[in-house]
């Protein structure tokens, strides 16, 4: 209970002075998981467009493994990813092991499927409601994805937000290929995970509840910027 | 460019190797309004889907006065139930027309001339779901119109409607008509089959039973059956 309250403390001294290594540690949490959102949403989103209004032979395949996919554990990714980029490895040339641009890798791989699938469900209801119409006017297959995308857009945000909450939360993979390294790939994940070892419990608390708080403030500006609960039913 | 005539020879849709629809011979003339008619189940939606070319044909053709890509450029399908896309009632005005590469000021344009021309334009910044359901089949109408099809099918308009909204559909397609569109209707509503047909197609058990001018079907109909469905009785 001490652990907690000094925590909640030392909690708001740290944001309340700004602290630098706070804000330099929050502040590559929050730039390895945008970036690793964006990608994965690049990825994800047309991908479950297609998969939701191309008829092709693998498609239950393909929806079975991205649902099973969700359930990936972030560190046989993070293990996979590490024997894929170190130096004896197939992309070892790049020198990416233990960047940033390592962990976004990482992070893409485990939230991809998340989005994909989450997104995949809502854009299939649309499609159901849509198709005659969009039959009817002959769009091409490009036009319909475009249309989807875009009308089912709040949707998209939910699924948006649940692979950003999994990707700022992850500690198992980008431990593995980020290696934590004080300045260069140290995250709030890491560093609590760090400082829980060294028995620094309160300060551990503190980082955790600057990390939920990053979160939930997160998930509150994209809600309030893409005006969600309001203006009808979607 | 010409559509019509178009020529239907013994189409027919079958799924599961039961026989849906046909076979039926068809030849539409380029004017005026048909009138599908027939009890539930007769084959009346699917038959407007296979001239419309969204249902695929299982055994015959339909061979239009130019290619079938022209003429489904130049149709447009009106549902019993209006698809609405989720976005406002102008934004679903002009997008058919942003589909046909329309620019966006031009496409506003016509999108308010029609929105005034179908009583929607107080509307035009509100959510299409949310409207009444006559004011959504409005909007389905003048969305289907406002690329000036020269063919317009519609599929029971108006069988979820009460009076007042089927009088503004039926003057909308009233216009549209004189307007020169062709219009091909389903409905089992006699009354409105009287008030919009030029001819007539009765529909029983997925055959092509009696057609022929309006007055004449409505007059003197041949077959029993017709008469019977005329009359108000149950016909299966």
């Amino acid at each position: 209970m001490v652990d907690i309250w000094s925590g909640l403390t030392q909690a708001f001294w740290l944001v309340f002075t700004l602290d630098p290594e706070l804000v330099e540690i929050a502040g590559r949490s929050l730039q390895v998981t945008v970036s690793a959102l964006v990608v994965a949403c690049l990825i994800a989103l047309p991908l479950a467009a297609l998969v939701a209004v191309k008829r092709f032979r693998a498609r239950r395949l393909v929806i079975a493994v991205l649902n099973a996919l969700m359930g990936l554990p972030p560190v046989v990714v993070g293990l996979i990813v590490y024997v894929v980029l170190s130096r004896s490895g197939p992309l070892g040339v790049l020198g990416l092991l233990f960047t940033p641009t390592a962990m976004i890798i990482a992070q893409v791989i485990i939230i991809v499927p998340l989005i994909a699938s989450i997104a995949h469900q809502s854009i299939r209801e649309l499609w159901q409601e849509y198709h005659d119409l969009l039959i009817s006017m002959n769009v091409t297959q490009g036009q319909k994805i475009r249309t989807l995308l875009w009308d089912s857009r709040r949707a998209l945000l939910t699924a948006a937000l649940a692979g950003f909450g999994r990707a700022i939360g992850e500690v198992g993979a980008i431990m593995i290929v980020g290696g934590n390294i004080d300045h260069a790939t140290r995250v709030l994940t890491t560093a609590i995970a760090l400082e829980t070892g060294k028995g620094e419990f309160a300060l551990a608390l503190a980082l955790g509840f600057v990390l939920i708080g990053l979160a939930v403030a997160v998930n509150l500006a994209i809600h309030w910027l893409g005006r969600t609960e309001r203006e009808g039913r979607w | 460019m010409q559509l019509f005539p178009m020529q239907a020879i013994s189409i027919e849709s079958r799924r599961r190797g039961q026989r849906l629809v046909g076979p039926i011979d068809l030849t539409l003339e380029g004017q005026g309004a048909t009138v599908v008619i027939g009890p539930n189940g007769a084959g009346k939606t699917t038959l407007l889907q296979l001239l419309h070319g969204t249902a695929r044909l299982s055994a015959g053709r339909i061979d239009w006065a130019c290619t079938t890509e022209e003429a489904r450029h130049h149709q447009a399908f009106v549902f019993q139930r209006p698809v609405m896309l989720r976005r406002t009632v102008l934004e679903n005005l002009i997008y058919p027309l942003r589909l046909r590469g329309v620019a966006k000021a031009q496409a506003r344009l016509a999108a308010e001339e029609w929105a005034a021309r179908v009583g929607l334009e107080p509307l035009l910044g509100r959510a299409a779901p949310v409207l009444s359901g006559g004011e959504q089949q409005k909007l389905a109408l003048a969305r289907a119109l406002i690329c000036k099809p020269k063919l317009l099918f519609l599929d029971e308009p108006c069988a979820a409607l009460d009076g007042r909204a089927t009088r503004e559909i039926e003057a909308i397609l009233h216009s549209a008509k004189s307007a020169g569109t062709r219009l091909i209707l389903s409905t089992h509503d006699h009354g409105q089959a009287r008030r919009l047909a030029d001819d007539v197609l009765f529909l029983l058990g997925g055959h092509l039973h009696e057609a022929g001018p309006a007055t004449m079907f409505f007059n003197r109909p041949e077959t029993p059956e017709a008469q019977a469905f005329l009359r108000g009785d149950i016909v299966e």
